[in-house]
C-alpha cells in the first residue's frame, strides 16, 4: 500500500520534472538572440523537411476531405431543396475547424514523429554531447532551428489545406453533382468572416503547430537513449501530440466561438 | 546546388502558403476593405424579432447596406430594441422609413428589409424606425388559421 503511494508519488514527480525540463528547454531554445548568418540557412532546411516535405499528404488528404464534405452535405441539404448552402458547409467546416485540426494531427504523425525520432537518435549516438563539448549549443543549433520551422509550417501548410478542400468541394459540388457556381461562391462570401473564421482558424494552427512541434522537440530531446528509448519516444509524441491538439482544440473554440 | 533545390522548395512552399491566405482571404471570406469605416446606429423597436441575430443583414430592395449590432429589450415597452449600423455612405433614409424581418427563402436566415418613405429629412446617428413590422412566425400563423376554422 505505502509502496504503491510512494509509486504514484514518484510518477508524478517524474511528469512534473519533465514538464519543468520542457518549459526550460523552450526557453533557452528561442529566447536569445539568433544569428542570422548561421540561423537562416538551417531554419530553411528544416523548413524543407518539416514543411516542404509534407505538402504532399496535406494536399492529398485537403482534396479528399473537400470531395467528401461536399458529397456528403449534398445528399443531406438536397432533401431539403437547400444544396446552394454545400459552399458555405465545406468553407465554414474547414476553415473553423477541420484544416487546423487534421493538418496538426498529420503534421504530428509527419513531422512530428521524424523530429523525434531524428533528435534522439542524435542523442543516442551522443551527438549532441560532443557538439556540447565542442562549445556549440545543441539547443540553438538543433531544436531552435526546428522550433521555428514546425511554428512557421503548420499554418501555411493549414491554409493549403483549407483552399485545396475547398477546390475539392467545388469540384464535386459543382462539377459533378451540379449546383450553381455563383450560389455556392455567394454563400460561402455571405457565411465565412474573415476575422471570427478565417483568422481564428490560423490562430488554432499558430497554437497547433506550437503544441507538435514542442511535444515532438522535448521528446527526443529527453528521451532515453537506447533504442527502445527512441521508439517510446516516438509512440508518445504522436499519441500526447494527437491528445492535445484535440484537448486544445475545444479549449479554442470555445472561446472563439462558444461566447464566453 | 543541393541547397538551392531546397531553398526553391521552401520558397514555393511559403508562396503557395500565402497565396493560400490571399485565397481565403479574397474569395472564401469575401472582405471588403470598406468594412473599417464606422456607420451610423439606427434603432427600431419590434413586437417579436423571431430569430433575427447579431450581424444579420440589413437590408434595402434586398441589398445589403449594414448590419444588426445589438439586440435588447426594452424594459418600458416590453419590445425587442434592435441596434443597427448602417454603411456610411447609405445617407438616403428618410424619417419616415419602415422596417420588417424577413425571411431569406422559406426557412433561411432573417434579415430586416428597409422601404424608404418620401419625408425631407434623413435619419441621423441615433435616430428609430418607428414603422415597424415584426417577423412572421409560422405558430402564430398556425394558431391564427385554427382559431379562424373553429370560428367558421
Amino acid at each position: 500500500m505505502i509502496d504503491q503511494l510512494q509509486a504514484l508519488g514518484f510518477t508524478g514527480l517524474n511528469k512534473l520534472a519533465a514538464l519543468g525540463r520542457s518549459f526550460i528547454m523552450l526557453f533557452h531554445s528561442l529566447c536569445y538572440f539568433p544569428n542570422p548568418r548561421v540561423g537562416f540557412p538551417l531554419l530553411i532546411k528544416q523548413l524543407h523537411f518539416v514543411g516542404v516535405l509534407s505538402l504532399i499528404i496535406i494536399v492529398v488528404s485537403g482534396l479528399f476531405i473537400g470531395m467528401v464534405l461536399s458529397l456528403q452535405g449534398y445528399t443531406i441539404l438536397v432533401d431539403y431543396g437547400s444544396e446552394q448552402a454545400v459552399g458555405q458547409m465545406v468553407a465554414l467546416s474547414l476553415v473553423r475547424e477541420l484544416s487546423p485540426v487534421v493538418a496538426g494531427l498529420l503534421f504530428a504523425g509527419r513531422a512530428g514523429s521524424a523530429l523525434t525520432a531524428e533528435i534522439g537518435l542524435m542523442k543516442a549516438t551522443e551527438q549532441l554531447s560532443s557538439m556540447e563539448m565542442i562549445g556549440v549549443d545543441p539547443l540553438r543549433r538543433i531544436v531552435a532551428p526546428r522550433f521555428w520551422a514546425g511554428f512557421i509550417s503548420l499554418p501555411l501548410l493549414s491554409m493549403i489545406f483549407s483552399v485545396v478542400g475547398i477546390w475539392g468541394g467545388l469540384l464535386v459540388g459543382v462539377d459533378w453533382l451540379g449546383i450553381y457556381e455563383g450560389s455556392f461562391w455567394a454563400n460561402m462570401q455571405a457565411a465565412v468572416d474573415f476575422r471570427i473564421d478565417v483568422l481564428n482558424g490560423i490562430i488554432k494552427a499558430i497554437v497547433f503547430g506550437y503544441v507538435v512541434t514542442w511535444i515532438a522537440v522535448f521528446q527526443g530531446y529527453d528521451c532515453i537513449p537506447t533504442s527502445e528509448g527512441i521508439s517510446q519516444a516516438t509512440t508518445k509524441t504522436v499519441v500526447y501530440s494527437s491528445l492535445s491538439i484535440l484537448g486544445v482544440d475545444f479549449l479554442l473554440t470555445a472561446l472563439m466561438f462558444g461566447d464566453l | 546546388m543541393r541547397m538551392r533545390t531546397i531553398e526553391l522548395g521552401v520558397g514555393a512552399f511559403i508562396f503557395a502558403g500565402f497565396l493560400a491566405l490571399v485565397v481565403l482571404i479574397v474569395n472564401v471570406s469575401g472582405l471588403t476593405l470598406s468594412t473599417n469605416e464606422e456607420g451610423y446606429r439606427i434603432y427600431a423597436r419590434f413586437e417579436n424579432i423571431g430569430g433575427l441575430t447579431v450581424r444579420s443583414k440589413v437590408t434595402i430592395s434586398g441589398v445589403a447596406i449594414g448590419k444588426v449590432t445589438n439586440i435588447t429589450i426594452d424594459p418600458d415597452a416590453l419590445k425587442a430594441l434592435v441596434e443597427m449600423e448602417i454603411e456610411p455612405q447609405y445617407d438616403y433614409l428618410t424619417l419616415d422609413s419602415s422596417a420588417a424581418i424577413l425571411t431569406a427563402g422559406l426557412l433561411g436566415e432573417k434579415y430586416i428589409g428597409i422601404s424608404v418613405g418620401a419625408d425631407e429629412e434623413m435619419m441621423a446617428d441615433g435616430d428609430e424606425i418607428e414603422d415597424t413590422q415584426s417577423a412572421l412566425v409560422l405558430e402564430e400563423l398556425i394558431g391564427k388559421f385554427l382559431f379562424n376554422k373553429v370560428n367558421e
